[in-house]
């Protein structure tokens, strides 16, 4: 008995003696990936996690620019100014061992396109793929698109075969609901392979081996462990205790503390993230309001006095303690498209809102439901109660919904909010991307995350154009318009900026990247 | 003429309270008195609170967010302003928003107890009283829900009404939902003792002589019997008070309970425990010893009730 005793205690103790090479990232933010399907949804802390096991053709690395990843190089073609070719990396293999050739980028990109998927419009333009050879393809666009790479960024390759033999060939119906193979499954070209999911608790991770690029990138963690931990306290508690080496969503309140613990640091970037409310003006009566017969959204005096009567200093200052710059308009600076001065049309003013409300036959206020997310954004929640006080100042009462994300997007993307909060990173670096989700009217293919119900078939047809004008100073100057549009007609409430802060043990190497996307393989670990 | 009879006065019924062996009992235990005075403070002031309280906190227009996390009894950097316990994330003063979330912790807590006692007995009375299926029915649904934390069931019953209700209405509903969802975890504990002490009443002489008589079963169930076993069910009740007012506090800690506009105590410990690490020690501190005095006195009192009552400690 005390002898198998001392046999079971020695054979613990050398499992737990881990050979020096291994490195295990303990990873923690507020919210997981929503799911693995790598076209169901556009969202950031999702693509954070398939960029681990996923690859598109082109990457951006910490700095912004373009990297190569599943391309090794592309150009418009000097044929046929309508098409963009693109050489692929050869000797890439897929985490089940079977190659990667054009035939699976040709089915990614249709895949891409299909109904379910989320990604469509950042391809709309795209009218085929075709594999020339084994490792080089054309993309035909209906018009020349010089911006087409930027928007290739998040879009990941599958393996055809395996995509087809689990019968996960149709994109996840998310809001729906549905769960496929591909939902809690992986098999990317990446960096990292996919041991084991548990939505919501912990994502398991090891390094790839057979990566083609195991002697380009650091590729210093051997093992990724992921854990969504949604309160603010507990988090951070994780990181000072060391319980975790790395922390996204790092709450603002607590930098100063991580800063000064031995062996952490807080590294800070400005986000390209804007966070913003939507209001939705389209439809005759909403439900969300106690107004019968009318929708007062759909007054633009009602919405300006909404924005007039936010107080964007005092979420900086008290809620977001200096961790957010106030914003004008919905692109972050770093979009082409983004200008100061517009970035600084809103303003706060009791009075004047109070009088635009009561020009638009609301002097007594109304009330409204507000959904907001509380596992997004940074003090999302915290946030929104703000301004149900500061709304409340000119008598329009809100009621205030937060729920997790999970929950929320599917709200704002079926059309089931009437006054919401969402926040919008730009990946393209260019205005086209915002307006093509969030101004142009709501299609099956475009428009997808426009709750707002504004439908401009004039402007529609200007921000469809932008994708195919090749003279870039007409192109700028259609984008000034277009804002032009958004800002007068209220579309949206701006509330900030948000500044990224990541947290990290010491030994962790890795510099803070404006997309908020860590890419574990530039990770070193000293 | 004969003379009027000089009427003997009947004792008063304060008379007859202060007289009782219960009350020389609670005058001689020093830990009742004061749990006593510290939950009448506490309940005054939760009663009182739109007169004493500065502000009211549930109101979201009165609010200024520049006020935010100033400390208590020092002025705020930017308003000027001094709060005697400080304020919260929003600005709310922490003084006044302790009263009024005390409101809804002791609302909750009484009604969810009130809730709980009225099914708890009324299905002790019956199973009790009646027998056969029907007690084997009731106790065994007892005993099921006796295996689950009643934490869990609350949980369970808040979810599933929080999916039923219309959004619009969510907020005002979740008051009565919390209510619902605590007495419905209650109830077994009432309906058991009532339950046991009706076995043993029911083959009383009293009753049978009701029975006799031609009284029906459900006035021999209340007006003779219930009398008779509801000294047990005033200790319960008063400790369920206690246990009811921390799930009240529980829930909403873990952010199921009553909405963030209208914070409850625990509502307000969940907000203060975000801050914890940054200083901001005053959110969480004050509503948590506030909450820490209500549940303590109540369950002392609670404490003090069983021993009081029960013949043999007399």
């Amino acid at each position: 008995m005390k002898k198998t005793f001392a046999l079971s205690l020695a054979a613990a103790l050398m499992a737990t003696t881990v050979p020096l090479s291994a490195e295990t990232l303990r990873w923690a933010r507020s919210g997981d990936a929503l799911t693995l399907d790598p076209h169901a949804q556009n969202e950031g802390p999702t693509h954070t996690v398939r960029h681990q096991m996923y690859e598109p053709l082109i990457i951006r690395d910490v700095t912004g620019a373009f990297e190569p990843a599943l391309a090794t190089d592309w150009a418009p073609s000097t044929d046929d100014p309508n098409v963009w070719v693109f050489n692929l990396r050869e000797g890439v293999t897929f985490h089940d061992g079977s190659a990667f050739t054009a035939e699976d980028v040709v089915f990614s990109f249709e895949r891409a396109k299909q109904p379910n998927s989320d990604m469509k419009e950042l391809i709309g333009s795209i009218t085929e793929v075709r594999a020339v050879d084994d490792y080089t393809i054309e993309i035909v666009t209906d018009g020349p698109n010089p911006i087409l790479p930027s928007n290739l960024t998040n879009l990941f390759i599958m393996d055809k075969d395996w995509t087809e033999a689990n019968d996960t060939v149709n994109v996840q119906d998310f809001e729906g609901g549905e769960i496929t193979f591909a939902t809690t499954n992986a098999n990317g070209t990446g960096p990292y392979v996919l041991q084991s999911r548990e939505p919501d608790v912990k994502t398991v991770m090891t390094r790839n081996d057979n990566y083609w690029g195991i002697d380009q990138f650091p590729m210093q963690v051997t093992e990724i462990v992921y854990t969504p931990i949604q309160n603010a306290a507990t988090r951070v508690a994780a990181l000072l205790s060391g319980e975790v080496d790395f922390l996204q969503d790092m709450p603002v309140q607590d930098l100063d503390r991580v800063n000064n613990a031995d062996g952490l640091v807080v590294k800070q970037a400005p986000q390209n993230r804007v966070i913003f409310f939507g209001m939705n003006q389209g439809a005759d009566d909403i439900e969300a309001d106690n107004i019968d017969g009318k929708n007062p959204l759909a007054d633009v005096k009602v919405r300006k006095a909404m924005s007039m009567a936010i107080n964007r200093d005092a979420i900086r200052q008290v809620v977001m303690r200096g961790q957010s710059q106030p914003a004008g308009m919905i692109a972050p600076p770093f979009v082409n498209g983004w200008t100061a001065d517009m970035d600084a049309e809103s303003s706060t003013d009791i009075e004047g809102a109070k009088a635009l409300l009561a020009e638009a036959g609301y002097a007594d206020g109304f009330s409204i439901r507000l959904d907001c997310p509380n596992d997004r954004y940074v003090n999302d929640e915290a946030i929104c109660q703000a301004a149900v006080g500061m709304l409340g100042q000119i008598g329009v009462t809100v009621n205030l919904d937060a729920k997790p994300k999970a929950q929320h997007f599917p709200l704002i993307t079926d059309g089931k909010t009437d006054f919401y909060m969402l926040g919008w990173g730009v990946p393209t670096y260019d205005s086209e991307y915002i307006f093509n989700f969030l101004v142009h009217g709501r299609e099956s293919d475009i428009g997808t995350w426009n709750g707002t119900g504004f439908d401009n078939d004039d402007l529609d047809a200007k921000i469809k154009s932008l994708a195919s004008n090749t003279d870039l100073d007409a192109r700028n100057a259609d984008i000034a318009a277009i804002w032009r549009v958004v800002q007068d007609e209220a579309l949206y409430i701006p509330i900030h900026h948000q500044v990224l802060n990541w947290g990290m043990a010491e030994k962790v190497g890795i510099e803070v990247d404006p997309e908020d996307q860590p890419k574990v393989k530039y990770f070193t670990m000293n | 003429m004969s003379e009027i009879p000089v009427p003997v006065r009947p004792k008063s019924r304060l008379r007859i309270a202060l007289e009782s062996d219960v009350f020389f009992s609670f005058r001689r235990s020093p830990v009742a008195v004061a749990s006593a005075v510290v939950v009448l403070i506490l309940v005054l002031s939760a009663v009182f609170a739109p007169l004493i309280a500065t502000s009211n906190p549930f109101d979201p227009a009165s609010l200024n967010l520049m006020n935010g996390f100033t400390p208590p009894m020092q002025p705020n950097a930017f308003t000027g302003e001094t709060f005697l316990l400080g304020t919260d994330d929003q600005g709310r003063d922490v003084y006044s928003t302790i009263l009024y979330g005390m409101r809804i912790s002791l609302f909750v807590g009484a009604a969810a107890v009130a809730f709980a006692m009225v099914l708890g007995i009324t299905l002790g009375l019956i199973s009790g009283y009646v027998g056969g299926w029907t007690e084997t029915i009731i106790m065994r649904t007892a005993d099921v829900q006796l295996t689950f934390p009643s934490i869990l069931v609350a949980m369970l019953i808040f979810g599933i009404a929080k999916g039923v209700t219309p959004v619009e209405y969510r907020d005002q509903m979740a008051i009565w939902v919390l209510i619902l969802a605590i007495g419905l975890s209650d109830w077994v504990q009432f309906a058991r003792v009532v339950r046991g002490a009706t076995l043993v009443e029911k083959n009383k002489e009293y009753v049978q002589a009701a029975r006799l008589i031609g009284r029906t079963p459900g006035a021999i169930m209340l007006r003779h019997i219930l009398p008779n076993v509801l000294s047990p069910v005033l200790v319960i009740a008063t400790i369920s008070l206690a246990l009811a007012i921390i799930a009240e506090a529980t829930l909403s800690f873990l952010g199921v309970g009553a909405p963030p506009t209208q914070p409850s105590l625990g509502t307000l410990i969940r907000i203060g425990q975000g801050f914890l690490f940054s200083g901001e020690w005053w959110i969480l501190f004050f509503p948590a010893v506030t909450l820490l005095a209500l549940a303590l006195s109540v369950n002392l009192l609670g404490d003090w009730l069983r021993d009081a009552l029960n013949p043999r400690l007399r």
